[in-house]
């Protein structure tokens, strides 16, 4: 029997093993496709099509974009943008500048998705525990998820800086931390509920049947079967700690993060158009980022697990 | 007897030349004749299975010979002569009870009012003649394999072969389809060759019993029943049922009573 | 509900009782009268924001379908825009507003409807190609007893099954369009959609009138959720046994 298992195993890493090189080629190619599909747009499409100043039409609707520098910087620009001071006879170097705003909103959003998780589970703990209080929740959670909840973003505005809770001062990452975790709290709560109230009503017979108490059926039933609904609850969650903490930083004017610099770079547009791209590639890496820490994670926890369900 | 289905000396190997290689079946030879209503059954892993969709030609034979009404199966199937249950119903959501009972004339290019005809007729004989229009999911799953036998026996083929298609019904529902399935079959004249894991049902429907084997799969014996064709509720509990029961569970230990391959 | 109710009573006595000052927070009472008083600005918002969102969830899902039928088709097609997609997932592509912004001009919509647009084919596409790809065992194995060409397979089989799919995938979309539509506001131009409207009034600090106009954006995602799953039930109706995604 164990042989059977570390066979299957090593069958597994080197399946994965070659698949996992397969997306990463064909990833490489698609951006590769985009750069070039964007520069023969901007270098012949574009100019043969006469929108190098104005939008071009499409059956009456302006639908193709101005094909100049300003509006469309070539891909080497976007390249050689990086090295470029960050302002006229600044001594640091935009991607000086870009790295450490990524690092800066990676670090919130790691920190808004730990507040999530932590609110989410212990949610989910109590909804399970307390079936009146999940009849309550429960259709706000699901109504959650279809309202924008991101409209809720530039409420904080005006607090930064002016609210004291608990001796607490709110600053302006506060506000963003705060929208990312409000944002993961929704997809960690429902996923961990799902996965806590997952186990058959036979497997919970045979805990009540050895006298065991809520919470050892807690920790050796309920929450190793939530794992498997919390992976993919996971990854919501992560997405949505970045998106909050991205709108937040724009909304709120949080200069540390990378989500202000695509702001304030656009705004130097007429100036230097190619700055904006830096931010935008370094809030992509933000976002894989995270999206590569919560696949690691996923491997080392959830290792022995089947396949995973479909949240 | 002519023979509606020949497996000559059949092995088949899957993976083979890599490390997970799977020997299924090993020299495997069966005979069934017009008519015949014929059971493979056997402990997990016999290759009873196997055999089928070797028969269906949805597998192909590593090595040895299978002919299907004569034809290679690979032409029996392109020639749709024969019909095929599964475990799953495996009806169409989208369609109706009776479009999906059209499903093969379709395909073949039966035009519309011949095969709404056939459908009709199909539901007639198993006995769910107002749920035409009705949808699959509306249908209990015993209801279900109904139309899904009356699908597999739309064309009128000369075979029918079924893959444990009562599975997963209750015991109840089980005798009771079984008891349906003989009465389709004489009314049509078809060939069955019926795939299962329950000795009673086994003995209850065939004429033969083929016993099978694992590691690698192999038939251990051939059990006729020989149970007088109209079979009725008294069968279930005449005294020739039970010794048949008994001999087709001997055979599956490894005691093969009479006739049958033995190799060991 | 009676949480709901608690909640906003909770919120009102909560804000009056602090004496929580007015721009940080408006308790519902006069977040109601306030969206009482702006009424037709706050609708009109909702059909700039909405129009927007409908525009991108249409082309979203047309060219997701497109895409689909192109991958089952040429394989390879797929294999470039999965990887596409599920980058998509972890990144908030939203900010590529600011890419489009210039390339168009200062008060055009299409850059937000392009974002939504793309919002919508991401979703669709990998929910469409799954529905291609999710064939039964049986399913297959009976096309397969049947000798059915692949043309056969496909018109029969494999596109009907996918449609299941492509109603899920448009449920999920829709009130991700609407997220897009309003986050891409806040990236500078037009000033009359819901996100511009919610950014401008909450910084001036008029917090009433500003959740006012969230209330607004919660109606219209709702609005849309509810009519693309009022479209999924209807259409796909065997799935009312399975366990919604």
């Amino acid at each position: 029997m164990n042989k059977q298992v570390v066979n299957k195993q090593v069958v597994n890493k080197q399946v994965v093993k070659s698949r996992s090189l397969r997306p990463l080629v064909f990833g490489v190619l698609a951006l590769a496709l985009l750069l070039a599909a964007w520069e023969s747009y901007r270098n012949w499409i574009g100019p043969w099509l006469g929108t190098e100043r104005n939008v071009g039409t499409v059956f009456g609707f302006k639908l193709l974009p101005r094909a100049n520098d300003l509006a469309m910087p070539s891909v080497f620009d976007m390249a050689r943008e990086f090295g470029e001071p960050q302002t006229r006879g600044s001594a640091t170097s935009v991607v000086e500048v870009v790295a450490e705003a990524t690092l800066n909103s990676l670090l919130l959003a790691l920190a808004a998705l730990a507040v999530g998780v932590l609110v989410g589970i212990s949610a989910a703990i109590v909804m399970t525990r307390f079936d009146f209080v999940r009849r309550g929740l429960m259709p706000w959670l699901v109504i959650s998820q279809t309202i924008p909840l991101i409209a809720l973003a530039p409420l904080t505005v005006t607090w930064g800086g002016q609210i004291s809770i608990l001796g607490f001062e709110w600053e302006k990452w506060t506000s963003a931390v705060v929208l990312g975790a409000f944002l993961s709290f929704f997809p960690i709560a429902v996923g961990a509920l799902r996965g806590f109230s997952s186990p058959t009503s036979e497997s919970l017979e045979l805990m009540d049947s050895y006298a065991a108490s809520w919470w050892s059926t807690w920790r050796k039933l309920r929450l190793p079967a939530a794992l498997a609904y919390l992976t993919p609850a996971m990854r919501l969650a992560a997405s949505a700690a970045v998106f909050g903490v991205i709108v937040s930083e724009i909304t709120v004017g949080l200069t540390d993060g990378v989500g202000f610099l695509i702001l304030s770079y656009l705004q130097e547009g007429t100036s230097r158009p190619a700055k904006v791209y830096t931010a935008i590639a370094g809030t992509v890496v933000l976002g894989l980022a995270m999206a590569s820490l919560i696949s690691l994670g996923d491997r080392y926890f959830a290792r022995h697990l089947p396949k995973e369900t479909t949240a | 007897m002519t023979l509606a289905v020949e497996v000559i000396d059949v092995h088949k190997v899957f993976n083979a030349g890599h490390s997970q290689r799977v020997e299924a079946l090993a020299a495997v030879d069966v005979m069934v004749g017009e008519g015949e209503f014929v059971s493979l059954i056997g402990p997990s892993g016999c290759g009873k299975s196997t055999l089928l969709r070797l028969v269906a030609d949805l597998l192909e034979p590593t090595a040895g010979r299978i002919a299907v009404n004569g034809k290679t199966p690979r032409q029996a199937r392109l020639d749709q002569d024969y019909g095929m249950a599964f475990q799953q119903a495996g009806l169409f959501d989208w369609r109706t009870v009776a479009k999906n009972i059209e499903l093969p004339l379709e395909l073949k290019g039966w035009d519309k009012a011949k095969r709404r005809d056939r459908a009709l007729e199909m539901l007639e004989l198993v006995k769910l003649p107002d749920r035409a229009d009705a949808m699959p999911w509306q249908l209990s799953g015993g209801q279900q394999q109904r139309i899904a036998i009356a699908r597999a026996l739309a064309s009128h083929p000369s075979l029918l072969l079924m893959d444990e298609p009562f599975g997963a019904l209750d015991e109840m529902t089980r005798e009771h389809m079984q008891a349906e399935l003989l009465r389709i079959c004489a009314a049509t004249k078809t060939t069955v060759i019926f795939v299962t894991h329950s000795i009673p049902e086994a003995v209850y429907l065939s004429d033969r019993v083929v016993v099978m084997s694992a590691g690698p799969g192999r038939i251990t014996s051939i059990v006729s029943v020989g149970l007088d064709r109209s079979r009725d509720e008294g069968t279930r509990e005449a005294k020739q049922f039970y010794d048949k029961i008994t001999e087709v569970r001997e055979a599956l230990r490894g005691n093969p009573v009479g006739a049958g391959r033995d190799d060991r | 509900m009676v949480f709901g109710v608690v909640f906003l009573g909770a919120w009102e006595v909560f804000v009056r009782w602090q004496h929580v000052r007015p721009f940080v927070l408006a308790p519902p009472s006069k977040v109601w009268a306030a969206g009482a008083n702006n009424l037709e600005g706050i609708v009109d918002a909702m059909k700039v924001s909405g129009g927007n969102a409908l525009l991108g969830l249409l082309f979203g899902t047309v060219l997701g379908c497109l895409v689909a039928l192109f991958t089952a088709a040429v394989r390879w097609i797929g294999e470039i825009v999965n990887p596409l997609a599920i980058a998509v997932n972890a990144i908030p592509i939203v900010v590529l507003v600011a890419i489009f912004t210039r390339m168009y001009e200062a008060d055009s919509e299409t850059p937000r409807r392009i974002m939504t647009t793309l919002t919508a084919f991401f979703v669709v596409f990998i929910n469409v190609s799954r529905g291609l790809r999710e064939n039964s065992a049986t399913h297959n194995e009976l096309m397969q007893s049947y000798a059915a060409t692949t043309r056969q397979k496909f018109l029969k089989l494999r596109l009907p099954n996918a449609s299941s799919f492509l109603f899920t995938g448009i449920r999920v979309a829709a009130p991700l369009t609407v997220i897009t539509a309003i986050v891409a506001e806040y990236f500078g131009g037009n000033r009359n959609g819901l996100g511009a409207s919610i950014s401008g009034f909450f910084s001036i600090s008029k917090k009433d009138v500003g959740l006012a106009y969230v209330a607004g954006a919660s109606v219209l995602g709702l609005l849309f959720f509810l009519l693309a799953a009022v479209l999924e039930y209807v259409s796909v109706p065997w799935q009312r046994r399975r366990v919604s995604k």
